[in-house]
């Protein structure tokens, strides 16, 4: 116990990982009313998902075993504020590994649409989503390709069909969210 | 049914089209000699993939809604990337089997006049290959067998995973790809963590983890001497091929493994010649692997 008490103040502080007011016991009932994550109470905790995960073997800043259990939890705020939820490749791995049949890398998703919709999305969604919208494909495809396509002989590209895809933006909702974006 | 008619709607994506058109080029070249019409939709868009992320009803809506285009032509869908593969499939059997989801999407759709009915299939191009062509039809039309090459593949995940979604290969031990290669004549080699993504779905995000992920996959490629990477996905491609010098650099490596489009090895096998098959729009020059044969 000795070590404990020479702690400085701040560093048990930091320590102190979960305080009651930080935790809103809805959170889990959110996020598991999202399709594809209903099963998120099922998790035991094994840390297949983290074991198996190609990114988390990378980097020490994401662990999806971690993320799921701060979701359990409740800690709404330090899971939507964690950066590290943009890592995941959506190799779906753990969603084949995991013994319980989470869907984790679906709990993942869930997390990333509520943070796009409540806060913010990283620059390259926000750019890809733009694409879409203005073109039907997510890279704006240069005129050059499509010339040059002409000279490989090549059938001319699907044309995009913008009209619609601007509804459906709006339909969905989505449209709100990447204005908000381009504030 | 005696013998299966081959035609598909080509579902081709963003990514080809954009910096990857030596796969469509050598897919269409290949798909030509073994006698599949591929049919042309003028309306399709983005499968939806990159909207997953931010917008899972978006994603829904959009695929649901190039979905419903192919179900309107009667025939089904063939696709030449991973992603609009694992994309379109999935939500075609989630919208199969979830009323509820169904009408929910439907509901969207509404908005421009259409409907999803659940009358079509999703297929990668490996699938059309091995399941549809077969492989001792490939093997009929090997003109020139690669006996020297010795190869290995990368499948990518979403051929692959969620096994619940695509069941056609075993995720924990693909041989899909291992067969179609070993038809052509070349050798295919076994490698450290195969399987593993190609990371560049967060390349956007983070440019530091694929790349090393890119990089300990290419180190175990170069480890059992394989002369030629084997992708079928323009995005796993455009990592290994495109972002090879890069890597390089970062790492202080040299690799100077050329990656092939499956198309491209077939086609070679086939008797065709390299430009016939854009192997010169590769990054990572294929002259050595073309001077063994």
């Amino acid at each position: 116990m000795s070590e404990t008490e020479k702690e400085p103040e701040k560093a048990i502080e930091e320590r102190i990982v979960l305080r009651i007011t930080d935790m809103d016991p809805k959170f889990k009932y959110e996020i598991s009313r999202t399709p594809g994550s209903e099963k998120l109470m099922l998790c035991f905790q094994c840390g297949t998902c983290t074991a198996d995960c190609p990114i988390a073997r990378f980097t020490d800043s994401y662990r999806p075993r971690k993320l799921i259990r701060m979701v359990q939890l409740g800690l709404r705020d330090r899971v939507l504020s964690n950066d590290s939820i943009w890592l995941c490749t959506n190799c779906f791995t753990c969603v084949d590994h995991c013994p319980q049949d989470v869907g984790t890398a679906e709990v993942v998703r869930a997390l990333r649409n509520l943070v796009a919709k409540e806060r913010s999305m990283p620059r390259v969604y926000e750019d890809l989503s733009s694409s879409i919208l203005k073109t039907g494909y997510a890279y704006e495809i240069p005129q050059l390709r499509i010339r040059k396509r002409e000279e490989q002989g090549l059938p001319p590209l699907p044309k995009g069909d913008v009209d619609t895809i601007r509804k459906l933006f709006k339909t969905t909702g989505f449209s709100k969210t990447l204005e908000r974006e381009k504030e | 049914m005696a013998e299966q008619e081959l035609k598909y709607l080509l579902f081709l994506g963003c990514v080809i089209p954009y910096r990857v058109s030596s796969y469509e080029i050598s897919t269409r070249k290949i798909l030509d000699k073994l006698g599949v019409e591929l049919v042309e939709m003028p309306d399709f868009t983005c499968c939806g993939f990159p909207l997953d992320p931010v917008n899972h009803e978006m994603m829904l809506t959009l695929a649901a809604r190039n979905l419903s285009l192919a179900e309107q032509q009667n025939l089904n869908i063939m696709t030449l990337c991973n992603g609009c593969f694992g994309v379109l499939n999935h939500v075609n059997k989630e919208l199969k089997e979830d009323k509820k989801l169904r009408a929910r999407v439907n509901e969207y759709l509404k908005e421009i006049g259409r409907e999803f009915k659940g009358t079509t299939t999703v297929k990668h191009l490996i699938h059309v290959l091995s399941e549809d062509i077969g492989f001792e039809r490939i093997r009929e039309s090997v003109k020139k067998p690669l006996n020297p090459l010795k190869v290995a593949v990368h499948t990518g995940c979403h051929v692959m995973r969620p096994a619940k979604y695509v069941g056609s290969d075993d995720p924990e031990n693909p041989t899909l790809l291992k067969k179609l290669v070993r038809v052509t004549g070349a050798e295919c080699l076994d490698y450290i963590d195969e399987n593993e993504c190609c990371g560049n779905p967060i390349i956007g995000v983070n440019s530091q983890i694929p790349l090393q992920l890119a990089r300990h996959k290419l180190n175990n490629i170069k480890a059992v001497g394989a002369q030629a990477l084997i992708t079928v996905c323009p995005f796993c491609h455009m990592m290994y091929d495109l972002h090879q010098p890069r890597i390089e650099r970062a790492f202080n490596e040299k690799f100077g493994i050329p990656v092939l489009h499956y198309p491209q090895l077939l086609g070679l096998a086939m008797g065709m010649t390299p430009d016939e098959l854009a192997l010169k729009d590769l990054r990572v020059s294929a002259s050595e692997v073309l001077a063994l044969l």
